[in-house]
């Protein structure tokens, strides 16, 4: 998904006179995507293997579910960080972002529903 | 009439932060449907965007420190295993999962309920933050981006189911073993 540069941009949007570049919501809109898709994917993978699940259990009492939710809120917020650098003055189709980030959040969900993910558990 | 720190810290998780969200939500989601340029004057879209910019940021602070306190201090408290042996013969000394998981009759608030629970949770302050950092961006303009806007409505009000989820499902799993 690649932008184009604000300065360049036409249509509606310009009607409100200085456009600000679509880029900077972009980006945190597909970061919170990423989140919510990573945490989906450790929980799918935590259920289908005992390494990948002691290796996520940072805190005895906590369990499995700190590793599985602080790399994704990482995931999150580096994400972030890359793509608002990469993107702060670029103006990427919004249409493309919302469909990406709905995609990937409903993936997100999807992994993180129980009767989904149970279907991976191991022996 | 007294609290244990138990009780304290699921009452600050359940009540405390969850009604503080509720109250965002409600808040955050009247201005930004009623930001339209026809209906509020420019004072009034300077004033309007101040306010959502504080509903919207204060629903997702709550949201995460929703998710930081159910995790990392009720949670334990509920998975916790103080005999080493609670899975196999549950006594009153073990967390409530042991409660739910020692009857077949309720061990589906554990195995469905809470495993949902546990993990939906995390995507509302993703989403809510998404949310609060586009209102803050646009300010005032957000008035003209009303496609902009729809969208922020959608993530708002999904943010919001994600999180009443993990709320209803939280308060039927109290109910049925509370975290003591």
């Amino acid at each position: 998904m690649t932008g184009t540069d604000a300065s360049a941009g036409t249509g509606s949007r310009d009607v409100a006179g200085a456009q600000k570049p679509f880029g900077p919501v972009a980006a945190v809109f597909i970061a919170a995507g990423i989140g919510s898709l990573v945490l989906g994917i450790l929980t799918m993978a935590a259920e289908a293997s005992a390494s990948i699940k002691s290796m996520l259990e940072w805190s005895k009492a906590v369990g499995p579910l700190m590793g599985k939710t602080l790399v994704s809120s990482a995931a999150f917020f580096i994400s972030w960080g890359v793509l608002h650098a990469a993107w702060k003055s670029k103006d990427p189709e919004p249409r493309k972002v919302w469909i990406w980030t709905s995609v990937l959040v409903l993936l997100g969900l999807l992994g993180t529903f129980p009767i989904f993910f149970q279907l991976f558990a191991g022996e | 009439m007294s609290f244990t720190s138990r009780e304290f810290w699921t009452i600050v998780h359940g009540m405390g932060l969850g009604a503080a969200f509720l109250l965002a939500f409600a808040g955050g989601l009247a201005g930004l449907w009623s930001l339209r340029p026809g209906l509020v004057t420019d004072a009034g879209v300077v004033e309007r965007a101040k306010r959502l910019k504080i509903g919207t940021w204060t629903m997702a602070v709550a949201a995460w420190l929703t998710v930081l306190t159910g995790s990392f201090i009720v949670y334990p408290w509920y998975r916790a295993d103080t005999t080493g042996a609670c899975e196999e013969s549950f006594t009153e000394a073990c967390g409530a999962k042991y409660a739910l998981l020692a009857d077949s009759a309720t061990a589906q608030w554990h195995e469905f309920g809470m495993e949902w629970k546990e993990h939906i949770a995390w995507i509302a302050p993703l989403l809510a933050t998404a949310v609060a950092v586009a209102v803050s961006y646009y300010g005032v303009k957000l008035v003209r981006e009303q496609g902009i806007k729809k969208v922020l409505i959608i993530a708002f009000c999904a943010a919001f189911a994600i999180a009443g989820i993990a709320g209803a499902l939280g308060a039927f799993i109290t109910k049925a073993a509370p975290v003591i």
